[in-house]
């Protein structure tokens, strides 16, 4: 059984972990605008940022 | 003079030299459109930043400060086929938005922690039974508290604030229930688990606050995206000032970045976008959105203006005054006023339910402590079974009952061309049984259109329409509509307040006034018939033609009326505007009760005189005159096209011509209540089910995360049923 003391700490810090992650997406704003990102996902090439050459 | 367009009121300044500007899109739908714009304006020079929001239907936009006239996006956007207009976010969606990740930060928490506890919690369930030591169980009880009472502190926040509010204001709420059964639930665990105890309800008490967490959200996001909306269809409607700058200098401002004291320019055609006085030239304008008045009205020196006025034949000068200043705008406001407060006195059926429920659950959880001491229980065991009544009653189906139904049929609502302004809106629609509904703008058309195309030729119609393009004048504009012209002629002429004239194919051809046309005669004839349409002339060498042009119902005004009633649904016109015009309307769609030329304050009387019968009123209405009435009434509703003030006063908007969303947001809202009021039972069986388990003295953690859990869902699926309306649906 004293392998509790490994795996309770263990599993505690994994779940707290996926909660700052989900805190941190929430921030950033991935929560904003669930359609887009949705089909953002299968879309060909995410339009560029940077200025083509004209 | 040279308009320049002025968009720097929407223009945010990130500092490190780059500027923000956030636009309202129409049409933008798939990831086509998306990527589409974003490679669109990316291609701009010095644009930083383009990032379409496909939610919210907007684009962000970022670029060197000062390299671009944000004029190029719009202009950029219109090329690519789609509307834009700048976009400035109001104080009550920031809020909504705050509000929503705020829920959505409580519902992580609650979620992650009702993990964390029940993994703890299954050995314990599973291990009590067989052979966990009683260590191992203090040892778990203690790691669940130390996860549970933070996050529960945290995440429950929402229905704390909330109760405490409504019990500061001596009411009660679903939240105060919620708020005493988690408090009591944790702190019996945790006296429990300081005794090694068997049992404690770390994890009940954090499930309920996730379910209802779940429960709020729902809610809150369907309300942002309804608010969002609404702010996109305002956005659109780019409602711009000429303001005169310098002699002879205009420009062309957003109606937000006109101040008080500016002269601005309102020329033929034009709607008034403020409120001010006319400080030079001569004019007819349309009252009709305001008053309901469909008589023009003349405007000189002196005359009040109010936004929503049609400037009809020349162009005025109008100094803004503050909005107080105007003496019909004062009136209005102050009935509005009393309006609300009398509307305020609704109880939410929530709030109906949650005061039986509260005193009835308290009672039985003080009864069950009494009545285990008084058969000789020890008052340890006695308080104990007392709190598990709490917890197994804590509402978390009622709590999720009547939101979710909410969030299920305001979506439907929403796709059926309704908005709501107010969340308890859905209750008091599905109770209405009398509908009134103002005339103009509502049971018609807000534009004007031609009624006698048929009689016309149609290759005169298309050359009466082309020509009509040349001039701003609304009958024109009608007759443009109507023959679907697009292209204008060359050298048209605009003679004010006459008509506009030209050559085509060698013969001149005129489109105005009967007398400019020399075809009074004709047109004499078609108002003697009917005196209450506008009539606009066409002439081409010794051809002679007359259109009449008046306010047409709604394409469905009659099948919706039909519907009502159908429904026993009791319909009535009440409208400001004169009694022909109104008995002819009432006439046509076969409603036998109407009035006519009603003031505002009679609106209200009338209002109230059927609310004194017990009868529920639905007002319908988009003018200004109609504010206070919309507020008065039990419900309300107004076009998309109102006026600024009904449409915020009013509990629903819809869009579109027709007038059948009316039909779908009461059958919509009828079957809603149905299935909140089924909701409630359905809570209240699980309760007459769980509450004597619960007396009994033998409920386990157990039986209470599996009884709470499988009441919810049930409550939940029941909800998803809101999407259809048993029958008559077009």
């Amino acid at each position: 059984m004293e392998v509790l003391v490994i795996l309770v700490p263990l599993a505690l810090g994994l779940g707290l972990v996926g909660l700052l992650g989900f805190l941190w997406s929430l921030k950033s704003g991935q929560y904003d605008d669930l359609e887009g990102a949705a089909w953002r996902a299968i879309a060909d090439d995410e339009p560029s940022h940077e200025t083509p050459p004209d | 003079m040279q308009a320049t367009r002025d968009f720097s009121h929407y223009v945010k300044d990130l500092g490190s030299g780059l500027s923000h500007i956030d636009l309202a899109v129409e049409g933008v739908s798939c990831a086509g459109c998306m990527s589409k714009i974003e490679r669109g304006l990316s291609a701009i020079p010095d644009v930083t930043l383009a990032r379409v929001n496909l939610t919210d239907r907007r684009v962000a936009l970022e670029w060197k400060q000062g390299a671009l006239d944000p004029g190029r996006f719009i202009d950029r956007l219109a090329e690519l086929g789609y509307k834009a207009y700048p976009f400035e976010t109001v104080r009550a969606e920031a809020v909504e938005a705050d509000n929503s990740r705020f829920l959505l930060r409580c519902l992580g928490v609650a979620a992650f922690a009702t993990m964390n506890v029940m993994m703890l919690s299954i050995p314990v369930w599973s291990g009590s039974a067989g052979d966990m030591m009683p260590e191992q169980r203090d040892f778990f009880h203690w790691l669940s508290a130390l996860i549970a009472l933070p996050a529960a502190a945290y995440a429950g926040q929402p229905f704390f604030r909330s109760a405490f509010r409504a019990l500061r204001t001596r009411n009660v709420n679903m939240d105060v229930p919620i708020s005493i059964g988690v408090t009591l639930a944790l702190a019996m665990s945790v006296v429990e688990t300081l005794r090694h105890a068997e049992h404690t309800y770390f994890d009940a008490a954090i499930m309920l606050l996730t379910f209802l967490l779940v429960g709020r959200y729902l809610d809150q996001s369907m309300r942002l995206k309804t608010r969002a909306f609404a702010g996109n269809l305002a956005a659109l409607k780019a409602e711009t000032a000429t303001r005169l700058v310098g002699a002879g200098e205009i420009s062309v401002v957003p109606v937000a970045a006109i101040q008080p004291g500016d002269i601005v320019l309102l020329r033929p055609g034009e709607r008034c976008a403020v409120d001010g006085t006319v400080i030079e030239g001569r004019s007819e304008i349309d009252q009709s959105l305001i008053t309901g008045e469909t008589l023009y009205v003349t405007a000189e020196h002196g005359t009040a203006v109010y936004a929503g006025s049609l400037n009809i034949s020349g162009a005025l000068r109008v100094r803004v005054s503050a909005a107080s200043e105007g003496t019909l705008l004062a009136e209005i406001t102050r009935l509005l006023d009393n309006a609300l407060q009398a509307r305020s006195r609704y109880v939410q059926l929530a709030d109906r339910a949650s005061r039986l429920y509260a005193p009835v659950v308290h009672a039985t959880a003080l009864l069950t402590i009494f009545g285990w001491v008084l058969i000789g229980a020890s008052w340890h065991d006695a308080i104990v079974t007392g709190i598990a009544v709490l917890i197994i009653t804590c509402p978390c189906a009622l709590g999720l009952a009547i939101p979710t139904v909410q969030t299920v049929a305001s979506g439907a609502m929403f796709r059926a061309g309704v908005l709501l302004n107010s969340g308890d809106s859905i209750e008091r629609l599905a109770e209405v049984d009398h509908v009134i509904f103002d005339k103009t703008g509502t049971l018609t058309l807000p534009e004007l259109d031609v009624v006698n195309s048929a009689s016309i030729p149609r290759e005169v119609f298309d050359l009466a329409g082309r020509l009509a393009l040349a001039s701003h004048h609304p009958v024109a504009a009608a007759v443009a509509r109507a023959a679907n012209a697009k292209s204008p002629l060359a050298g048209i002429v605009e003679q004010p307040g006459q008509g506009v004239c030209g050559v085509v194919d060698g013969e001149e051809v005129r489109l105005g006034r009967p007398s400019f046309c020399e075809a009074d005669e004709l047109a004499n004839e078609i108002l003697s018939l009917d005196p209450e349409v506008s009539v606009v002339a066409f002439m081409r060498g010794g051809e002679r033609h007359v259109f009449a042009v008046r306010q047409r119902l709604r394409p469905d005004a009659q099948a919706v009326v039909s519907a009502l009633q159908a429904r026993g649904i009791a319909v009535e016109i009440v409208s400001g505007d004169r009694e022909p015009a109104v008995r002819a309307a009432a006439h046509t769609l076969g409603i036998s009760e109407w009035r006519a030329g009603v003031t505002p304050a009679d609106k209200i009387a009338r209002i109230e005189d059927l609310k004194r019968r017990g009868v529920k009123v639905m007002m319908v209405g988009d003018g200004l005159n109609d504010a206070p009435s919309l507020a008065a009434a039990h419900v309300s509703m107004s076009p998309i096209s109102a006026a600024h003030l009904s449409q915020a006063t009013a509990d629903l908007v819809f869009l579109g011509k027709p007038l059948a969303p009316v039909i779908a947001a009461i059958d919509f809202s009828r079957q809603a209540l149905h299935l909140m009021r089924q909701n409630l039972w359905l809570a209240v069986g699980y309760n007459l089910l769980a509450v004597p388990i619960a007396i009994s003295g033998v409920v386990t953690p157990l039986i209470a995360a599996a009884a709470m859990s499988g009441s919810s869902l049930l409550v939940m699926l029941n909800a998803l049923r809101a999407r259809r309306v048993a029958h008559g649906r077009s």
